[in-house]
């Protein structure tokens, strides 16, 4: 089993390699003449104002917020159906009531508008 | 045996490092990202210690999930660069030396319960998702559920603590109109 | 654990790895001449018969350009970005079965990388973790077109994590086992679109989200956003990014063909177990190009209703679908 991951192992670290090799043999090869006007922003053509790193949509945010509690939901249903063979009837009661309870949530967060954009 | 010490070690060394980096970082992005990799390398604890599932969920949930809110926030903010100096006057002083107790407490505590560095590996290993599954769905139903009502809670929580009664765009427009 | 065994990864890692970036160079061609034909135009065809040495030349010119980083970008993660890009992408595909045993000088091949236990969960966290990249090119950049390019596209690609979260749940409840190749075998009778058609939409959909392909391609709007989280990128790590998002295409192709259109499986396998690469390389031909046809004939889709089709929508048609699939394999088994 552990073996497994070594062979994972062995191929993210390879793959790793890749990217790497081609920076490192872009940056050998190809020309490299700077100067101050190649090196100032391109943004959208004409010249940037202001500063970029500002404050953003909360909105963003609330999404993010709610994701966090349906991703540990998603990820908790797994092993309830890897195991959906071996359990009785009272599991796929309790799955069911799990997921109800989710909805009421997702239920909750779309009537208080969390889900709406703007 | 040998190797896998000489893993543990490499790795506890990484999840370390990446800690106290991410406390030292000044910009906030860099610190999420070395929290990032703390997680990560947590996760490759536990799949050494043959808990592939438990790897995976610290991967997508904290790493996957946390991670990107936390980043967000700091985008939210426009916090990218921490102000430097202290904001509380004599903090540094007094977090060492709460840090040194806390070193010296759980030394303390290996040292007189020696039981603990003798711990072995239990007999029965939940590394197949079945074994967790059927687990989780008898001796755990009730905690189970009650997860489900605590992460409802927090989904309420966090929707009454970030809207409250602010007006949306959308209202704004109708308004206008 | 001897180096003969090590070695064979290693070979095994590395022909997937040239297979992989092999066929990104490939798509990009087969993408511009699918949608020329479609557009009643012939698309490529001076390098080369029929235009097959366009990928070479790109790479040659892309290798020999000249690398420019804004001034006032985060220098160190802008450089670091294309690559954490590229290695979710490429890593994804570790668990994909490509087919059975073969043999080969006297010893047994298995045609997978690895049969991990979790492979679905395995393939869920790298989605998650894949994010990344995007943000912080786009945040490292300075600009802030590519900035919010970059928040956009992890938004996006969260809220249908959630759906291609629970698309794969369908298919584990019916195997009873997370391993991609317990998934592709079950589906030797019967494959798993017949029976979680619905799963297979949410996925379908979901995964071209996942990889901002149109009409989900709003993080490089190049109306209103310039050109996105890459816009300041230039030469090879532009390349990477390109790279990344064409091998997260294959790898979505092949994820979906394992679960839901019997992965390498199809006739004669049981004879000739070579046929298996084969099989898997004609349907994912057939998903890229029902994934550029898409791109041909659909507008882009608003940013607002898109992230509502996501949470509105997807996800729970997604958990509704998971619940039917249990509830029948109730009734069938009683």
């Amino acid at each position: 089993m552990l073996s497994d991951w070594l062979y994972v192992g062995i191929f993210l670290v390879i793959a790793t390699f890749l990217p790497f090799v081609a920076i490192t043999l872009a940056g050998i090869l190809g020309p490299k003449k700077p100067n101050r006007l190649k090196s100032t922003i391109y943004e959208c053509g004409i010249e940037t104002v202001g500063e970029t790193w500002v404050q953003f949509r909360a909105q963003y945010y609330i999404f993010a917020l709610v994701f966090v509690v349906f991703d540990v939901e998603t990820v908790l249903l797994y092993p309830w159906a890897v195991a959906y063979n071996q359990l009785g009837l009272f599991a796929v009661a309790e799955a069911v009531l799990f997921v109800l309870i989710l909805f009421a949530a997702l239920v909750y967060a779309w009537r208080k508008g969390a889900l709406r954009w703007f | 045996m040998l190797t896998e010490m000489a893993i543990f070690i490499f790795l506890a060394l990484v999840v370390v490092a990446s800690a106290m980096a991410m406390l030292l970082s000044r910009n906030a992005v860099y610190a999420a990202l070395f929290l990032a990799m703390n997680f990560v390398t947590v996760a490759l604890l536990y799949l050494i210690l043959g808990a592939p599932f438990i790897a995976l969920v610290q991967v997508t949930v904290y790493a996957g999930s946390i991670m990107v809110l936390f980043l967000f926030v700091i985008m939210m903010l426009g916090a990218e660069r921490l102000p430097g100096g202290e904001p509380l006057r004599g903090q540094r002083v007094l977090a060492i030396l709460l840090g040194c107790v806390l070193l010296v407490e759980m030394g303390l505590i290996f040292a007189l319960r020696s039981g603990l560095l003798q711990i072995q590996m239990p007999a029965v290993v939940f590394s197949e998702p079945v074994d967790l599954g059927e687990l989780l769905f008898t001796r755990y139903q009730l905690l189970f559920l009650v997860t489900s009502v605590i992460l409802l809670a927090a989904t309420v929580g966090a929707i009454l603590l970030t809207r409250g009664d602010k007006v949306s765009l959308r209202d704004l427009l109708q308004r206008k109109e | 654990m001897n180096a003969t065994l090590v070695i064979e990864w290693v070979v095994k890692s590395l022909v997937i790895i040239l297979v992989l970036t092999g066929g990104f160079a490939y798509t990009t061609l087969y993408e511009r001449k699918v949608l020329a034909r479609m557009q009643v135009r012939r698309g490529p065809n001076r390098a080369g018969p029929l235009g097959i040495l366009q990928p070479v030349a790109d790479g040659i010119k892309l290798i020999f350009k000249e690398e420019l980083t804004p001034h006032n970008a985060d220098k160190f993660i802008f450089t670091v970005a294309p690559v954490i890009t590229v290695v979710p992408a490429l890593v994804i595909t570790a668990v994909v079965p490509w087919g059975r045993e073969i043999s080969l000088f006297g010893r047994t091949f298995t045609l997978y990388l690895s049969n991990v236990n979790v492979a679905v969960l395995y393939i869920l966290s790298v989605t998650s973790i894949s994010v990344y990249g995007i943000t912080l090119a786009g945040w490292s950049s300075n600009n802030k077109y590519a900035t919010l390019g970059g928040v956009r596209a992890t938004a996006q690609m969260i809220s249908y994590e959630l759906a291609l979260g629970c698309a794969y749940i369908g298919p584990i409840l019916i195997v009873g086992s997370m391993s991609l190749v317990d998934i592709v075998e079950a589906q030797a009778g019967v494959w798993f679109i017949f029976l979680q058609p619905v799963a297979f939409l949410v996925y379908f959909l979901a995964s071209l989200a996942e990889v901002n392909r149109a009409p989900f391609d709003m993080p490089e709007a190049e109306q209103e956003l310039t050109a996105g989280y890459h816009t300041e990128y230039s030469g090879m790590k532009f390349a990477l990014f390109f790279m990344a998002e064409y091998i997260k295409m294959i790898a979505v192709a092949m994820i979906g063909v394992s679960l839901f259109l019997g992965g390498y499986l199809g006739p004669g396998i049981d004879r000739f177990p070579i046929l298996g690469p084969v099989y898997l390389f004609i349907k994912v031909a057939v998903w890229l190009f029902v994934i550029i046809w898409v791109r041909a004939t659909l507008p882009r889709i608003r940013y607002d209703r898109l992230m509502a089709l996501g949470w509105k929508v997807m996800f729970p048609l997604a958990l509704l679908s998971v619940m039917i699939t249990a509830l029948v394999l109730l009734f069938v088994e009683s």
